[in-house]
């Protein structure tokens, strides 16, 4: 019975792992898009 | 297009929300136990499942990967890469929840047996293929050398898939079809259930996190992108 626990413990704790490294990927990459936009928004690269 | 995308996106989710306790109701309760190894051979389906979609997600490593030979393009890329991360982490639960089964039927939680050498092998080839990906460069480059690692890797899939049948392996059974030694003994109805929905929902799975992988890569692309846009802005304002 522990080996089974240990098992599903390790297939539930790798699958959520990854799930959670997807999320905290797509939140920085958000947060870098959003930081980007604004910076083109500027009127900083208008050529003169 | 997009709303769409949503929509499967949200689907897929909650089919799988639906999917998950019905399979652990199937795997804990209704199947059941076997008379040799006890309650330990309920890892069975789970890590079977997992090994199958490891299989699945090679397969369209390898598939994309002459892809990207024949015609290099971002998304052949892309999507090579995701499916080969997602296989690694069905890989490694099929090894170590193989090791833990292993370690209570066979009392050893690794042996030199076909099955799992061939299986690390596989392992470490797309581990490699992973840090190929991870170098600097321009992606058609990368895309080239990964893409080679990539049909290397699936060419050694029906290799794992056949070791227990080609070669004599006294410690992995084989459930269906014949080996070299011996038949396979087939499967309970209520296991053989149990098993064909824990595959089904673990596939479900994979689909979810390619599309989310997916998705999230390619927003990648687009900072990198936005990045040398602002980059060749600066230089033009410079000169």
């Amino acid at each position: 019975m522990f080996y089974l626990f240990l098992a599903y413990s390790t297939i539930w704790a790798a699958i959520a792992a990854y799930i959670a490294i997807l999320g905290r990927r797509q939140k920085e990459l958000k947060k870098e898009l959003n930081e980007l936009k604004q910076w083109c928004s500027e009127d900083y690269f208008q050529v003169r | 297009m997009r709303l769409c995308s949503k929509y499967i996106d949200k689907a897929l989710f909650y089919v799988l929300v639906i999917f998950f306790p019905i399979i652990l109701y199937l795997v804990f309760v209704w199947s059941p136990i076997e008379k040799v190894m006890g309650p330990a051979q309920k890892i069975f389906y789970f890590h079977v499942g997992c090994a199958w979609v490891a299989f699945l997600a090679f397969f369209i490593v390898g598939i994309y990967s002459v892809w990207s030979l024949i015609r290099p393009n971002i998304n052949s890329f892309i999507t090579a890469g995701v499916s080969a991360e997602i296989g690694v982490l069905f890989t490694s639960i099929a090894l170590v929840t193989g090791m833990i089964w292993g370690k209570t039927s066979w009392n050893t939680w690794w042996s030199w047996e076909p099955r799992l050498v061939t299986t690390g092998i596989l392992w470490f080839i797309y581990v490699a293929y992973l840090f190929i990906r991870k170098m600097d460069g321009p992606w058609q480059k990368i895309s080239k050398l990964s893409s080679v690692f990539g049909i290397v890797g699936c060419l050694n899939v029906p290799i794992v898939f056949m070791a227990t049948r080609w070669w004599n392996t006294k410690l992995h059974p084989i459930v269906f079809g014949e080996g070299k030694n011996e038949t396979g003994g087939g499967l309970d109805p209520e296991m053989l259930l149990t098993l064909v929905f824990s595959l089904l929902t673990i596939t479900l799975l994979y689909v979810f996190l390619m599309r989310k992988g997916v998705e999230i890569e390619r927003m990648r692309m687009v900072v990198k992108n936005c990045k040398n846009e602002i980059m060749n802005k600066l230089t033009i304002r410079e000169d």
